[in-house]
């Protein structure tokens, strides 16, 4: 046992624990904090496998905006303060739903452990730094990053979309196919509802 | 030095975590905090695995770079969609929704 198996192994049960607790509390808000918790626990958990780029980014994007936005929608929509009897399904969905971790659990773990479980590794943290990740993200990868970048654009786009209030910014009229696009006044104005198929 | 087995079941356990999160929660955002602990328990894999094979292209690190953007885009929206139906319904509960097909008068 080296240090860094102690160290993983304290900070992978702390981030286990905070993942387990997430899900089953029955407070809201108390849900979303152990998230950051665990979100935390991981970031340690990539320092120690030597990734130091990605803790960072863990820290800054996934605890600093991603739980942000949970906590703001979990104001917005008016979250129930204090316990809640109604965040959880009912308890024989919640058994299948136990059945069914236990499943992904047990399967994922057997075969990965089967897969690679007896090895050892050195950690590089050398190869993790910003300057060789950076030519390597810059370099052999930048058209996925460039793509990613349109995508991050499309979300942005998409949400404002979906959250503008109809009251406020109305939808744009669909112009209609049928009318005639030059009217002079001696037309009749309008069909009848009864008679437009 | 680090015995692989340790990541491993860690990715593991937050995945089955995950899953019960999505099925067991009726609230909307409950069910995206399950979400995020799957898409967590992949990257840890994926920095695992970056860290036992080091391959020249740094994938794994670069992959999950990749992947907590795909899932910043993809929170921002799906929260969007929440909160779009708690405006129509007052609530988020997951199950309350299934009228939301849309009514096609027959002609």
């Amino acid at each position: 046992m080296s240090t860094r198996d102690v160290l993983f192994a304290l900070l992978g049960l702390l981030a286990a624990s905070a993942g387990v607790l997430a899900v089953v509390s029955r407070q809201v808000v108390h849900a979303a904090l152990w998230l950051v918790t665990a979100l935390g626990a991981l970031a340690g958990c990539y320092l120690v496998l030597g990734a130091e780029v990605v803790a960072l980014v863990q820290v800054l994007v996934y605890v600093g905006a991603i739980v942000v936005l949970v906590l703001f929608a979990l104001m917005l929509t008016r979250a129930p303060i204090g316990r809640s009897g109604d965040l959880d399904a009912p308890w024989q969905q919640r058994v299948a739903a136990a059945l069914a971790a236990v499943a992904t659990t047990g399967l994922l773990g057997a075969v990965l452990v089967a897969a690679v479980g007896g090895r050892e590794v050195d950690v590089d943290a050398g190869r993790s730094a910003s300057q060789p990740l950076a030519s390597s993200l810059f370099g052999s990868w930048v058209l996925p990053f460039e793509l990613l970048s349109l995508l991050l654009l499309a979300a942005l786009v998409a949400a404002l979309v979906l959250s503008r209030d109809p009251a406020v910014v109305p939808y744009p009229a669909i112009p209609d196919p049928s009318a005639d696009p030059d009217p002079t006044p001696d037309r009749a104005a309008a069909v009848p509802d009864g008679d437009r198929r | 030095m680090i015995h692989l087995a340790l990541p491993v079941l860690l990715a593991a356990a937050l995945a089955g975590a995950g899953v019960y999160g999505v099925l067991a929660r009726r609230n909307a955002v409950l069910v995206l905090i399950g979400v995020e602990l799957v898409l967590n328990a992949a990257t840890l894999l994926l920095v695992t695995f970056d860290a036992a094979y080091r391959d020249a292209l740094h994938g794994g690190q670069v992959l999950t770079l990749f992947v907590i953007t795909v899932a910043a885009a993809e929170v921002g929206v799906a929260l969007a969609v929440v909160l779009l139906l708690f405006r129509r319904r007052g609530d988020v509960d997951v199950r309350a929704a299934r009228d939301l097909a849309e009514r096609v008068d027959a002609p």
